[in-house]
């Protein structure tokens, strides 16, 4: 019987290496954290109307601008330095499209930021902002779920995440009707539900991510592609 | 064999993780374990070690050095035309499993073969072979360039001649000629083809040995290591040189480079001690190979 594995990336001959990818795992997990926050953030200030909050998620998302170029950097490094093969190049290989990702999510969290200093310093009433709330929390959970199924490997969870995606899509649908009904209620609704609307728009695009960054996973732990392909090809995939 | 019981250890374990080396990082839930196969069965090969026609069609093969099993039950086809590359660390039979194709075991006194190796469906232990023919249809070159101390030219036309496949010198400096094209050493050697094959640089002296095998016409050629003992660039032209060979000829090459596997062959076997544990598509070897041992081998987790 093999000794059971806490991680499949321990020891390498060369050690060196070795720290070298638990490295490159662990600034990549850094950097979905403070993703993370930014998102959480983002919609609070929202909520709260939170000015002072939201320029702060401004001015933090050149660190996360930072970690997209420094993680990048770093993979080719040990692509250049050690010629990785099977799950090691798979890893290097996902790292470099997710941390896009995660940089993506950093913008949208910075565009919503954005929209919480223009819609509090408007003033007037809060109208959707629980479909803010709801669908927020949906795509955060979808983000913490998809790093977390990176940082277990685990396929199935990220296949979870993928699903989930067509929630986020109809709860959205959902939530632009009703600021639709508002703006026609009264047409000075209309700049307010506007901003409301971008926002929405910007939280179901980090549900987009989040599913691309799950689909990386199954590559990195199934060895095959599923970008692209219908759910049940990904299904496939994941149950071999 | 020392090596051999610290090996075995190793694959009991094949991969030993210390708890003091996880990051604090790292997330305390157990990550999900990949469902792989992690033992060796005897016998057992994982992939597709099987074709259809092959070129070689070796079953159940066995080889014992006295007592000592170096080969444990392999069963390999070889496909024609192919470039197939024998991986795994040093020990584990490849260059042992290499040698039977062309009866390079039999110089060895304690060497003992059981099982079947049929070269075109004919089997190639059969006592009423002739061993030279063999090694004339199935070549071989080694990790150290070994030319004779004669002239290039006498190097390439030794084999010929030997063979009896030249009666005129005109026909001898034709196979001259295409062999040292094919091995990419025309236009090095054909100003001096007297001079002593010695005075070659290493890269040279291998293209050298391996005009000398394919001066002979084979169908096989077997390459142990050829790369080893030269820089880079005489690596890289020996490698294009394999790509162009395998339009002609079968070839198996035995290399200690996982780069050099991953560039030259159409299959990788991966052999670990005397097992042949996994033969696949050279890009889902170095990919996604199938089997736990093949990984941990080629990603750098034990050697």
């Amino acid at each position: 019987m093999p000794a059971k594995k806490d991680d499949v990336y321990g020891d390498h001959i060369s050690n060196r290496f070795n720290d070298e990818l638990l490295a490159l795992k662990t600034r990549f997990l850094k950097m979905g954290g403070l993703v993370e926050t930014q998102i959480d953030s983002a919609v609070k200030a929202l909520i709260d109307g939170d000015g002072y909050l939201a320029e702060e998620i401004r001015a933090k998302d050149k660190m996360v601008d930072r970690m997209e170029m420094d993680i990048d950097e770093e993979a080719m490094l040990i692509i250049a330095r050690r010629q990785p093969t099977a799950r090691d190049l798979r890893l290097v290989i996902s790292v470099i499209r997710m941390v896009a990702d995660l940089e993506r999510v950093g913008d949208e969290a910075k565009k919503i930021a954005k929209f919480a200093i223009k819609l509090t310093e408007e003033g007037q009433a809060p109208q959707g902002y629980v479909e803010v709330r709801n669908i927020g929390a949906h795509v955060m959970g979808m983000l913490h779920d998809s790093l977390d199924a990176f940082a277990r490997l685990d396929s199935e969870q990220a296949l979870r995440v993928m699903k989930e995606d067509k929630r986020v899509d109809e709860e959205y649908q959902a939530a632009a009707r009703t600021l639709l009904t508002f703006m026609m209620e009264d047409p000075r609704n209309i700049p307010r539900c506007m901003s409301v609307m971008w926002v929405l728009r910007a939280l179901e695009r980090v549900g987009d991510h989040a599913c691309n960054i799950a689909e990386n996973v199954i590559f990195m732990v199934k060895g095959e592609d599923v970008r692209h392909t219908p759910m049940e090809e990904a299904e496939r995939v994941v149950g071999r | 064999m020392s090596t051999i019981s610290s090996a075995i250890s190793s694959t009991m374990n094949p991969t030993v993780i210390k708890e003091s080396d996880m990051p604090e990082a790292d997330p305390k839930k157990t990550p999900i374990e990949r469902p792989a196969d992690t033992v060796i069965e005897e016998g057992k090969t994982v992939g597709v070690p099987l074709s259809d026609n092959p070129k070689f069609q070796l079953r159940n093969v066995e080889v014992f050095y006295g007592e000592t099993p170096a080969i444990k039950n392999i069963s390999l086809d070889i496909a024609r035309n192919e470039v197939i590359a024998f991986i795994g660390p040093s020990g584990c039979g490849k260059s042992t499993f290499l040698r039977c194709l062309n009866r390079m075991n039999d110089s060895i006194d304690s060497c003992r073969i059981k099982g079947s190796l049929q070269l075109d469906g004919q089997d190639i232990y059969d006592s009423k072979r002739d061993v030279v023919e063999l090694r004339a249809r199935v070549g071989m070159v080694f990790q150290k360039p070994n030319p004779f101390p004669k002239s290039i030219y006498d190097n390439v036309a030794y084999g010929p001649r030997i063979h009896g496949l030249a009666n005129r010198k005109s026909d001898l400096d034709d196979i001259v000629e295409n062999s040292l094209r094919k091995a990419g050493l025309w236009n090095e050697a054909k100003d001096r083809l007297d001079a002593m094959a010695t005075g070659m640089s290493g890269g040279q002296q291998q293209r050298l040995c391996i005009a000398r095998a394919i001066a002979v016409s084979p169908e096989v050629v077997l390459m142990d290591e050829p790369c080893s003992a030269l820089d880079p660039i005489a690596t890289a032209r020996i490698e294009e040189l394999i790509a162009e060979l395998s339009e002609s000829y079968t070839i198996v090459i035995v290399t200690h480079s996982m780069q050099q596997a991953a560039r030259v062959s159409n299959r990788t076997a991966y052999f670990h001690l005397g097992h042949l544990v996994e033969v696949n598509d050279t890009s889902k070897v170095f990919t996604m190979p199938e089997h736990e041992l093949t990984e941990s081998y080629i990603t750098g987790r034990f050697g």
